[in-house]
């Protein structure tokens, strides 16, 4: 199944970083998406948009993961090539995952 | 045990202005403030008042202030915003006129100022920057701003002096919104608990909408009651910084555990060490309880000692991007569009070979928004070609627009709807400052 069906997700920008949420909609699929979504697995996910490290953050009691995605913004909002220069669409690429 | 107030007038620079209007009239507020400052507006707004001293302050600040003074006036509301940007003096000086136009005799404006570093930035010269990981001096274009992102302490002495309106420049957002609770409650500043509180109310109050149902929707999963006449966020804070979160009753949008979720990770990176100006603030643990319908408590904030630093926002120079569209549809039109790019590709390497920095090739409906080069895409019914350049200098950048339009009468057959445009870029690069450089000034002026 697509994440979407299990989680949303929210994207903001600061500078060249990306900030992408996954919140599980049911507490009891935390685990499952805290199991399955690996920082590995989301900068594999990105590849050709996201060239520095991801680190993942948790907060456990909203199940929600936090992802801080470096070097992910063409050069960030101000000089960014790309159509989204916030990389704001990014939330929704992330739930079309594969779990 | 006491409590405030405090609505969320604006989320951004250009944001609506009629939910604001309802929170005052409407919300039972103490205090409204209007986040009105991205991370590139001042650099800009430096450029305005280079040009005319008189402005350099939000472009929306005459058409917000005509309607909000007078109704804060009569329901006795104190503002707080930083849509002074590069200018907060002329800005005030434009709320004073406003007001004395209004009647609104008594009211206490005031300006907060120090956060513009230009006039010392060089003696920050060697100082290593964010972005590139090399000195300041090293930065490839001419420095045109430079502001320190202040916390909570000039809107405090504002509000002390008595303000009913405080207009800032660069302060972190989170302190327009926590200063109310600091100057109300007699918080000491070095409660780390309370100000850390007090700085995830200001969070979750920064993007306005963004917490009462506005960027959230998604038909058939994530349903908005209202959400074409959404309303703005409202926080009832105590003494002891609890709070929750709500809004007016007859505004559209709603607020859920779900909205908060998705605001409080906003931006936030790592939420064990939320870092501002006031206080490093920790929301790992935090928690939403709905109390009732539209209003939400917040639990299990705290906060940490804040840091010597300071970041400041440097606005540069950087380069011009040019960057132009044409659609194409019906059968075949993949293949017309994937023709119209090798077209520009054979064009801008004879008309300017290796002059572009950087190009981006894009078939919007099919890879704009995510270029993964395993991605797969089906034969869309239309597609837009978009090409995008960046050069150092605008006649270059040029180059790209004016070859995309070209392709009307020298491309595939059926192009349409093309446009194009040139921008001249400002960027924004970041270094830390001391904390102890950064001295705050405030002008109060009675109308």
């Amino acid at each position: 199944m697509k994440l979407w069906e299990i989680a949303h997700s929210r994207t903001g920008d600061k500078g060249n970083i990306s900030n992408v949420s996954l919140i599980a909609y049911d507490p009891k699929d935390f685990a499952l998406i805290r199991e399955k979504v690996t920082p590995e697995r989301v900068k594999e996910h990105f590849k050709g948009m996201v060239h520095g490290e991801v680190v993942r953050y948790e907060l456990p009691n909203i199940h929600a993961l936090n992802f801080v995605m470096y070097a992910a913004l063409g050069g960030g909002v101000t000089r960014s090539l790309s159509v989204d220069m916030h990389g704001k669409g990014l939330s929704s690429y992330l739930l079309d995952m594969e779990i | 045990m006491k409590s405030i107030r405090i609505g969320s007038g604006a989320g951004y620079a250009g944001d609506r202005l009629e939910p604001s209007l309802e929170l005052i009239e409407k919300g039972n507020l103490d205090y409204i403030s209007y986040e009105c400052l991205a991370e590139r507006t001042i650099a800009i707004g430096q450029q305005a008042k280079l040009k005319d001293p008189s402005k350099g302050y939000n472009g929306l600040l005459e058409y917000r202030m005509e309607r909000a003074l007078p109704l804060c006036w009569e329901h006795k509301v104190k503002l707080i915003t930083n849509m002074g940007s590069a200018n907060p003096q002329a800005a005030a000086a434009k709320c004073v006129e406003i007001a004395k136009k209004h009647g609104l005799t008594g009211m206490k404006i005031a300006c907060v100022t120090g956060d513009d570093l230009l006039p010392v930035i060089d003696k920050y010269m060697d100082t290593q920057v964010w972005e590139t990981g090399e000195p300041l001096s090293k930065l490839p274009g001419e420095i045109v701003s430079a502001n320190a992102y202040m916390g909570v302490e000039g809107i405090l002495k504002a509000l002390d002096q008595g303000a009913d309106v405080v207009i800032t420049g660069r302060v972190a957002d989170p302190a327009i919104f926590m200063a109310p609770a600091i100057h109300e409650f007699g918080w000491s500043l070095e409660d780390w608990d309370k100000l850390g509180k007090g700085t995830i109310m200001g969070h979750l109050l920064e993007c306005g909408g963004q917490v009462t149902g506005g960027y959230f929707a998604e038909p058939g999963k994530k349903d908005v009651p209202g959400v074409g006449h959404l309303g703005f966020p409202i926080i009832e804070i105590a003494e002891d910084g609890s709070f929750f979160v709500t809004k007016v009753p007859e505004a559209g949008g709603m607020v859920t555990v779900e909205t908060c979720s998705e605001q409080i990770c906003y931006e936030i990176h790592d939420p064990e060490n939320y870092l501002t100006p006031d206080v490093v603030a920790d929301c790992k643990q935090i928690a939403f309880t709905e109390v009732e319908k539209d209003k939400i408590a917040v639990t299990g904030i705290t906060g940490k000692p804040k840091t010597e630093t300071f970041k400041c926002s440097i606005g540069y120079r950087d380069c011009y991007i040019g960057d132009g569209e044409i659609s194409y549809g019906g059968p075949g039109c993949l293949a017309r569009a994937k023709l119209a790019l090798e077209i520009m590709k054979e064009r801008l390497e004879l008309v300017a070979p290796g002059a572009f920095d950087e190009l981006k090739f894009d078939l919007i409906g099919c890879n704009s928004l995510y270029w993964n080069p395993d991605y797969s895409y089906d034969e869309p019914s239309e597609v837009r070609v978009r090409v995008a350049g960046r050069a150092k200098t605008k006649a270059v950048a040029d180059l790209v627009p004016n070859e995309v339009e070209a392709l009307y009468t020298n491309g595939p057959a059926g192009g349409c709807g093309a446009v194009k445009r040139t921008r001249d870029i400002v960027s924004v690069a970041s270094i830390l400052v001391s904390r102890y450089d950064v001295k705050p000034q405030v002008q109060v002026f009675e109308v």
